[in-house]
């Protein structure tokens, strides 16, 4: 089952409630990685957005209290190292409490430095050794397929793990099925671990691989959540494999982080945390007061 | 081939066997689904693939995909047997058997065939010599090698009820028949002393296990009483069969249709040092890959024969 048509102006109030989610789940990542010391800050927070848009849009179909739920759909973090991202949102979902995202990394922890499938509730693929998600949401894909089961894979890919030649026998198989209930969405940071992608191994084209491959292609503003959810409304329900390349900043949110590709892999240190959380309060301030003017423009324009 | 296992009668190739058990378990159970990676005609999964079509995907050319994908399969409650040739599937799907089969310890069976040298004439790029020793170093993994059409059936059969990763070994040549019919006792673990003996212990698996009977033959002739064991299961180790070889007879010898670092050898190796010092002599492919030839030539060339398991014997007992 398809989630509803586009509804063409989301309420700027549900847009607004999910804005403020982002942020929490910043938040909430940036706390855990200074926590745990060690960590992966910019492909987390470049991801916040699809996310947050996933879990708390209406898009993903699950429940919390019932994580083996045979028709939930199933979402695979392919870029293992941006855990952190999902950790906050499943712990925002309620799937296990907050207090366990400060495990993060530690020993007995059941919050693995990248997602272990059979820890955590909600963690639906052991990533970390880059590449090899989409093989697997596409098994899961063709086995709903068989059981008639309507459940929708989401596999969220790094854009420097697209350089993994498995990504690619997976797109490449998933255009042969048309395996319509499989949907990929690549974090466009621009960045991997060494440098920028278009020094290191370039991406572009990068539509128009995934076309070649018999996949439908939308490109979007990744951080725009209006967009990031009309995006997946656009991907379900089509009748062969989707993929949302979505144009993100890496470190997005933190001044000093974004683009900034130090923050790869080193945590933000107690007083990084400080300076990151007091930026977020302030954006926070600003989308409200932008939110109400808008509102007030709209009412005054009628609308 | 014939000529190096004289006295044993001639069976079918355990792909072949592989092949028809698939399919007849396909008809008992519905959770099997089948992938292979362009080499079903060969590794016979193809049986499978003609009777359930809608249950088998050929993925072409794509080891590391067909892994993940057999990964994901089984995390929806899928039972995948995914099959291509034992290099392949080992080593180009290693990290993929590691990160979506192994580490989250899921119920994916792996089929390699063509194992060991016996493929013969496409050489060594198709012969796999360390797929036993690769797929043990994977935690959780049951390993197995079965040395008979009959055997591999009640492995096949074995492995779809067996709760979690499993990897089983195929040939391509036809082999010589050791059990005479399916092994009802069969059982992942567990040994079978095919002949009794009180001097030394073979332990063999695989192809190696007629070649250790003709041995015993021929040293019983010569007045060497020569136990042998088939160890089909690599891993677990039937740990007990090791120690009563180590108590009871003067010392072990394996023979493996592999490298003899890291395979069986190695494995009972390590329990008899722990359990039950005794000696112990080698017999497989030594820090080598093979070559292009005729199967009993290879076999010849290469060390794989009984009468180079009658040699370690001789070493073993002159020590």
């Amino acid at each position: 089952m398809a989630i509803p048509a586009a509804d063409p102006s989301r309420r700027g109030e549900e847009i607004a409630a999910l804005r403020d989610r982002a942020t929490v789940i910043r938040r909430l990542i940036l706390d855990m990685l200074t926590t745990a010391g060690s960590g992966h800050p910019g492909g987390s927070l470049s991801a916040v957005e699809i996310v947050t848009a996933l879990y708390f849009g209406g898009v993903l179909r699950y429940d919390p209290k019932w994580p083996d739920w045979p028709d939930r759909d199933r979402f695979i973090l392919s870029k293992g190292h941006g855990v952190p991202v999902l950790y906050a949102a499943l712990a925002e979902a309620g799937y296990f409490p907050h207090e366990e995202l400060r495990t993060l990394r530690r020993i007995d922890s059941r919050l693995q430095g990248h997602p272990v499938y059979g820890t955590a509730p909600g963690i639906e693929a052991s990533t970390g050794s880059l590449g090899q998600g989409l093989s697997i949401g596409l098994g899961m894909a063709l086995a709903a397929r068989l059981d008639k089961r309507r459940y929708r894979v989401f596999v969220l890919l790094g854009d420097g793990e697209c350089q993994e030649g498995q990504v690619w026998e997976a797109a490449m198989a998933a255009g042969h099925h048309r395996v319509d209930n499989l949907i990929a969405i690549v974090d466009y940071n621009k960045f991997q671990l060494d440098g920028a992608i278009s020094d290191i191994m370039e991406l572009d084209p990068l539509a128009a691989k995934w076309e070649s491959m018999r996949w439908d292609v939308i490109e979007i503003d990744g951080h725009d959540l209006g967009e990031v959810l009309r995006a997946f409304e656009w991907a379900v329900g089509r009748d062969r494999p989707a993929c949302i390349i979505a144009h993100t900043t890496k470190g997005k949110g933190v001044s000093f982080m974004e683009g900034e590709n130090a923050y790869h892999g080193v945590a933000p240190t107690e007083e990084e945390l400080v300076r990151a959380l007091a930026e977020l309060d302030t954006a926070r301030a600003r989308a409200e007061a932008s939110i109400e003017r808008e509102a007030r423009e709209d009412k005054e324009a009628g609308r | 081939m014939k000529e190096l296992y004289p006295g044993l009668e001639f069976g079918k190739a355990t792909r072949d066997a592989y092949g028809e058990a698939l399919r007849d378990l396909g008809r008992q159970y519905e959770d099997i689904v089948v992938l292979d990676a362009d080499l079903a005609g060969s590794t016979r999964s193809a049986y499978f693939g003609e009777e359930f079509p809608d249950r088998f995907f050929n993925v072409g050319i794509q080891e590391a995909n067909m892994v993940g994908m057999a990964g994901g399969f089984a995390s929806c409650g899928k039972v995948p047997f995914i099959s291509s040739f034992a290099s392949f599937v080992i080593l180009k799907g290693f990290d993929q058997l590691r990160m979506a089969v192994a580490y989250p310890k899921l119920n994916v069976k792996v089929a390699g065939s063509h194992g060991g040298i016996s493929l013969g004439e496409d050489g060594a790029s198709q012969q796999a010599v360390e797929d036993v020793a690769l797929a043990c170093s994977l935690p959780g993994f049951t390993v197995c090698v079965p040395c008979d059409e009959h055997q591999m059936r009640a492995a096949v059969r074995a492995a779809y009820h067996h709760r979690g990763p499993v990897y089983l070994r195929l040939g391509r040549p036809k082999v010589p028949v050791i059990y005479r019919s399916e092994p009802e006792d069969f059982a992942f673990g567990k040994a079978v002393r095919l002949r009794e003996g009180t001097d030394v212990t073979v332990i063999a698996n695989g192809l190696m296990v007629g070649a250790a009977i003709v041995a015993h033959d021929r040293l019983r002739d010569k007045g060497i009483s020569v136990r042998v064991v088939d160890m089909a299961t690599v891993k677990p180790l039937d740990e007990d069969e090791v120690l009563s070889a180590a108590r009871e007879t003067r010392g072990i010898i394996v023979a493996e249709e592999h490298l003899i670092h890291g395979g069986l050898g190695s494995r009972v190796a390590q329990a008899v040092c722990r359990l039950h010092p005794a000696p112990m002599e080698f017999v497989g492919l030594d820090d080598t890959y093979a070559e292009s030839g005729a199967p009993a030539d290879l076999l010849r060339k290469y060390g794989l024969t009984a009468d180079n398991i009658v040699d370690a014997v001789r070493r073993l007992l002159a020590r």
